[in-house]
């Protein structure tokens, strides 16, 4: 089994990438997680925002976790809040959803138009 | 819900909306039974809310902490030839039990508790959680504080520990139940 003492070099090195650590502009993920979400599929989902955002290596991204919004239908959800607070939610995703929303809308700064709220309850 | 994980993952979600800061949850196997317990220290539940939360049709909106995530881990348990409790007490916090029969072709699989316990960690840094898996004598213990006391000042929810920590889990998970319950290899 794993020791704590394996954490002493993950220390180190995330002590040297600290200062690199860009906090302006903070952007933030919010997935829906409750009952409905969870068994919707909203935990693979989370995971792939966390997991996409680490594997390109962006900072300015909180990926955080909210109760039921009352839309059960159209879970897993999640909204996006820019700095700026302007909000976007995503409706019905799955984890490649939620993949092309980090590049095309995290990182490019375009939405996905067709994944959103206003897209699917036309 | 289709494993334990997941059951763990709702469940715990009432713990965090009830303000807890230390969440303990273990599994333990005792031959024909498999016991899931989480307790919390959150604002607990008066008697009169505690007799509704088991009963979904009494749910009301405006009270967060009921709806259907406690009947279905109920039933869970339940549909094996197990059992449910749950016990509460207002400012001291609630604890959840729930027996499932181990050989029962209706228990549902334990699942990925690491994925779990890291989309928990993940987003609520401040709380604390302990996972204890027990079988007999053998015993596996993760604790999130002592994870933050050694990290003296790294966050936890740095990718490289968060990923630590669920190795660690399912590491754990393979050597405490291998070969006892079905779905984890030894």
């Amino acid at each position: 089994m794993k020791s704590l003492a394996e954490l002493e070099a993950i220390r180190e090195k995330a002590l040297k990438d600290i200062n690199l650590r860009d906090n302006a502009d903070k952007i933030r993920v919010v997935v829906g997680m409750a009952t409905c979400g969870i068994a919707a599929g909203a935990r693979p989902v989370m995971n792939a925002f966390v997991e996409e955002l680490n594997k390109r290596n962006i900072k300015n991204v909180n990926v955080l976790m909210t109760g039921c919004v009352g839309a059960c239908r159209l879970e897993p959800m999640a909204d996006v809040i820019n700095a700026k607070g302007e909000k976007t939610t995503y409706v019905n995703l799955d984890a490649e959803k939620a993949k092309r929303i980090v590049v095309d809308h995290l990182i490019n700064g375009k939405p996905v138009i067709e994944y959103t709220i206003g897209e699917t309850e036309k | 819900m289709r494993d334990l994980s997941l059951h763990l993952m709702d469940i715990a979600g009432n713990s965090l909306s009830a303000g807890a800061n230390l969440i303990r949850i273990s599994l333990e196997y005792k031959k024909e039974l498999l016991s899931f317990k989480i307790s919390d220290n959150g604002k607990g539940m008066e008697k009169e809310l505690l007799d509704k939360v088991i009963n979904p049709f009494t749910t009301s909106r405006t009270t967060r902490k009921v709806g259907m995530g406690i009947p279905l881990l109920k039933n869970s348990a339940e549909i094996t030839g197990g059992s449910f409790s749950i016990k509460s007490e207002p400012n001291v916090g609630t604890d959840v039990e729930a027996n499932f029969v181990t050989d029962s072709i209706d228990r549902i699989p334990v699942g990925d508790i690491d994925e779990t316990m890291k989309a928990l960690i993940l987003s609520n840094t401040s709380v604390d959680f302990e996972l204890k898996f027990i079988n007999g004598k053998k015993e596996y213990e993760l604790k999130t504080l002592d994870v933050k006391n050694y990290l003296n000042g790294v966050p936890i929810q740095n990718t490289e520990v968060i990923n630590w920590i669920g190795e660690n889990i399912s590491g754990g998970l393979k050597e405490i139940f291998g070969g006892v319950l079905d779905e984890i290899s030894g």
